[in-house]
């Protein structure tokens, strides 16, 4: 990160946050819409996130408390090194709690904690475009996004019905926006879909390598696809996370031995830790468990 | 001295452009709800400060911008120039930022840009001083950004409107978006916000 050494603040430069913010305020202003920008070069590789980096240095201020998830986890390489380049670039107060963040910057989750009014959500995007692997041809999506011709999409799901008796589809799970544009999430699980719904927070999505910022304000209706035979339905886990006994919430499964012992806790780290220092137990959550 | 001709920008520059970008930002992800503007500099009759940060927050040499009458007089294109470098356009339909000064005539949102089915996003924002916030007609908004209905009063709008808004509002997701500043504080009107009342 040689690069970083002479930097701007939130390192990229002036003229490239001006250009990333009139993206940023026409992705509000039209909800599920991509819109294209100039991608810049990253002092990162792009699957670490580019399109949600720069999304973040654009809106960043020294009054922010940033907060940065992989896949619910706030302890993971690239979300430790995303934290550490903020805090280093523009002096900007990191957290792990996601109540004291300003702006949550996310791979692959939505935190379990309900976002409050005044929080931003950036999401880190590699795919952002839905009907992609329906139709490879750019010209093609915008044709099909401009006329709202998304009924090859409702196919593709009703052939997962008619192989699998359910659409097969769990993560990156296609949703309408404000009954309009249809929107890739993202890979997040499908479990996270719901929560996107007329949440209070600001949603913004940012895909670097293919160029693109969409939003969801607060309060906006966020739909998933789905067909009245076949509402859409979200993951159920069988037993409440493993550590701190929550229900409801997303889990990983943790392989514990070699002979097939395994556990489910919590993706988000951070909801698990202050439901155990509160006091709250799952059926693994001795004192040993947690260390 | 240049700097005296046109006008101060910012003072800080990088913190004060991150400023008026977020109030501009929560300004349009939630309609209709006035938000604090800062802004630092020196104010350059007819260009008040207000107008001027949020031009030089988001305007540059890649944004042709329409400029009212008033602010087309005097020094404010050498000011738009020397800060900015945006080209200024007499047609509101090649503008990416249309500045209307207190008092002055609006372009019409009919004659701006107002993007196409492919690239909406390829359009105006108007962003326009108004005598005050609120105290002027009552409507109510909904759409994104709003829970509910959002009591919308600014004074000194043009006086059709509301049908002007609701015609831009059928275009959707095509047409124009709306700053309104006065005193220290903006609103912002996305193309997606309805006027449901008034
Ligand atoms: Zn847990």
């Amino acid at each position: 990160m040689n690069a970083v050494a002479n930097y701007n603040f939130a390192y990229l430069d002036e003229q490239t946050k001006r250009m990333i913010r009139r993206a940023i305020l026409k992705a509000v202003a039209i909800p599920g819409y991509q819109v294209p920008f100039s991608s810049r070069e990253m002092p990162m590789p792009y699957g670490w996130g580019t399109g949600g980096v720069q999304v973040t240095a654009s809106i960043m201020g020294p009054d922010d408390v940033l907060k940065v998830i992989d896949q619910g986890a706030d302890d993971t390489t690239n979300a430790v090194s995303i934290r550490a380049f903020f805090a280093k670039v523009a002096e900007v107060k990191t957290t792990t709690h996601t109540a004291e963040a300003t702006i949550i910057q996310t791979r692959h989750r939505i935190p379990e904690r309900k976002l409050e009014a005044g929080q931003i959500l950036v999401y880190q995007v590699p795919i952002p475009e839905p009907l992609r692997f329906l139709e490879p041809r750019e010209t093609e999506t915008r044709k099909m996004h401009a006329l709202e011709e998304y009924g090859l999409m409702h196919v593709k799901l009703y052939e997962d019905i008619a192989r699998h008796g359910r659409i097969a589809t769990t993560y990156a799970y296609p949703v309408k926006v404000e009954g309009r544009y249809v929107m890739d999430p993202s890979p997040t699980p499908k479990f996270d879909n719901p929560k996107m719904h007329r949440s209070e927070a600001l949603q913004l999505f940012g895909a670097g390598r293919e160029h693109r910022i969409y939003a969801v304000p607060p309060h906006t209706d966020v739909v998933s696809l789905d067909f009245e035979d076949h509402p859409f339905e979200i993951q159920q886990f069988e037993k409440p996370c493993a550590l701190c006994g929550a229900e409801g919430v997303y889990l990983d499964e943790v392989i514990l031995d070699d002979r097939g012992g395994h556990m489910h806790v919590c993706s988000d780290t951070d909801h698990c830790e202050e439901r155990r220092e509160a006091g709250l137990m799952g059926v693994m959550g001795t004192k040993e468990a947690a260390e | 001295m240049l700097s005296h001709d046109f006008g101060a920008g910012f003072t800080e520059p990088v913190r004060d452009a991150q400023s008026c970008f977020r109030a501009v930002l929560d300004a349009l992800a939630h309609p209709g709800k006035a938000q604090k503007l800062l802004a630092s500099g020196q104010r350059l009759e007819p260009l008040q400060a207000q107008l001027a940060s949020i031009m030089l927050t988001l305007s540059d040499h890649d944004t042709p911008i329409w400029l009212s009458p008033a602010l087309l007089e005097g020094d404010v294109s050498g000011f738009v120039g020397f800060h900015t470098g945006a080209p200024i356009v007499g047609d509101p339909a090649r503008a990416n930022f249309a500045f209307v000064a207190l008092g002055d005539p609006w372009p019409k949102l009919a004659e701006c840009n107002l993007g196409t089915d492919e690239y909406p996003d390829r359009s105006t924002t108007i962003v326009a001083e108004v005598p005050a916030l609120t105290g002027g007609p009552k409507m109510m908004l909904a759409g994104p950004g709003i829970a509910g209905t959002q009591e919308f009063t600014p004074a000194g709008l043009p006086e059709d409107f509301s049908l002007q808004w609701s015609e831009n509002r059928a275009l959707f997701p095509r047409g124009v978006d709306l700053l309104l500043i006065a005193d220290d504080q903006v609103i912002g009107l996305p193309r997606s916000s309805r006027i449901v009342e008034g």
